[in-house]
């Protein structure tokens, strides 16, 4: 049994919002993929992927849910695509395979650091929810480091297209470290390990020798650091019609 | 049990005491934690149906109240998002209904479920059904190459013919805790339980 000292709620539900609402979003873009991903081995390893991180997103918005007293379904389909509070590098529609990968490895890479400063953390149902995490999402990193490698290394159009979609993705690229509101909170109370600023130097120091491997441009700052969760697209807002349809199509229905 | 730990999933499991599936034990047979766990010997996985819950080691804490009181299990999710979890969890709760009591099956993640938690007797279970069991020691297990990165291809032998020189073919496999692998030697794809 953990002791488990009363967290600071307001800046802990805003953690768990941004880390569901990432999961829950790329978890959803993954699964775009199902049926049409260019190769049959990418198709299974796309579903499986969305799997994972549908799965995640239910257990984040699970732990939102016991904080705030809500229903997770509701947190996941109910609210306006105004108040999710994912990464705006996670706003950009699917693209090709190549804006696929370049995201995904951003977000992997980013994900990973932050996983690593929450273990160990004091609040016990997220830090043992991440001592899970971290082992699942190693694969997720592995695979989107091969596919990154796979296009990098290949001459012509993959790796053209790879550098267009990185390109496109830069200026949100460094956007999973946008600060948090309420982050001093959550430091003091000894939940998140290190400053998000910070926790975006580990990130950059962890990819600059792959990028630097492959020449390929590092990512510059985020565009507007303080709005990196804020002002999303229309790109989400097509894909929030699509994973709301169902659920807005009969209101409180039950399966 | 910890207040702490996280109790994923919207309904617990409760079975009703009487469910009638004709395993009732004799009124007087003591129910304790042995008897519990032997019970669970019978409930299998419903992914990997040659495995039972124990010998998968999702079965983290077996607690009975005395006299006539609550039989409450944990288990331990395999992935995050498993599917299975709340058909474990109804399957342990409606055989456990023998003992006529009543019973909560909740999941947690007080410790994270790994792949080394598989018993012997459930390894041998996976080989005999053509899916390679994940390696017996810590390192191994994890497939953990120089640098913390997953070594992609440890050397995982092919269950139909034994040979090491196998691949890996895809991390991702038909269910999360499954990966696919081709044997060179016997020319068969197969699969592996993904080391987690």
């Amino acid at each position: 049994m953990t002791a488990t000292a009363a967290p600071p709620a307001t800046a802990l539900a805003e953690l768990l919002r941004s880390m569901a609402d990432d999961e829950f979003v790329i978890g959803f873009s993954d699964s775009e993929w199902t049926g049409i991903a260019p190769l049959l081995e990418e198709d299974v390893a796309m579903s499986s992927l969305a799997q994972d991180e549908l799965g995640h997103a239910a257990a984040l918005y699970g732990l939102l849910g016991e904080l705030t007293g809500t229903d997770p379904d509701a947190l996941a389909y109910d609210r306006e695509p105004e108040d999710y509070r994912h990464c705006r590098l996670l706003d950009h529609g699917r693209g090709d395979w190549a804006m696929t990968i370049a995201r995904r490895f951003l977000y992997d890479s980013a994900d990973v650091v932050r996983l690593e400063a929450l273990a160990g953390g004091t609040w016990s149902p997220l830090a043992e929810l991440v001592g899970k995490l971290v082992r699942e999402e190693r694969y997720h990193r592995m695979h989107a480091g091969a596919w990154l490698d796979r296009l990098a290394r290949a001459d012509g159009e993959p790796r053209d297209r790879l550098i267009a979609a990185l390109a496109e993705l830069a200026p949100d690229a460094a956007t999973v470290f946008t600060p948090l509101p309420g982050e001093q909170a959550l430091l003091e109370a000894g939940i998140l390990g290190a400053p998000m600023t910070q926790l975006e130097a580990h990130w950059r120091a962890s990819i600059a020798p792959t990028f630097a491997d492959l020449d390929l441009p590092m990512p510059p700052p985020a565009r507007d650091p303080e709005r990196g969760r804020l002002d999303h697209v229309d790109a989400f807002r097509w894909l929030w019609g699509e994973f709301t349809s169902v659920r807005r199509a009969d209101p409180g229905a039950t399966w | 049990m910890s207040e702490a730990g996280v109790h994923i999933g919207v309904a617990r499991a409760r079975a009703a005491a009487a469910a009638g599936h004709g395993r009732a034990v004799p009124a007087h047979a003591p129910v304790d934690e042995d008897a519990i766990r032997t019970a669970l010997r019978e409930v299998m996985d419903p992914e990997l149906p040659m495995l039972s819950v124990l010998d998968l080691g999702i079965v983290h804490r077996v607690d009975v109240t005395p006299g006539e009181g609550l039989i409450h299990v944990e288990i331990l999710p395999t992935f995050v998002g498993c599917p299975a979890l709340e058909l474990i969890k109804t399957s342990i709760a409606e055989r456990l209904a023998a003992f006529g009591r009543p019973v909560e099956v909740t999941a947690t993640f007080e410790i994270p479920w790994t792949s080394e938690r598989i018993s012997p007797a459930g390894r041998a279970a996976l080989l005999a059904a053509g899916i390679a069991p994940p390696g017996a020691d810590s390192a191994d297990a994890m497939g953990l190459a120089p640098g913390g990165l997953i070594d992609l291809e440890p050397r995982v032998p092919c269950p139909h013919c034994g040979s090491r020189r196998t691949q890996l073919e895809n991390v991702f496999g038909p269910t999360q805790c499954r990966t696919i692998r081709y044997c060179a030697d016997c020319r068969q794809p197969f699969e592996a339980i993904k080391p987690v």
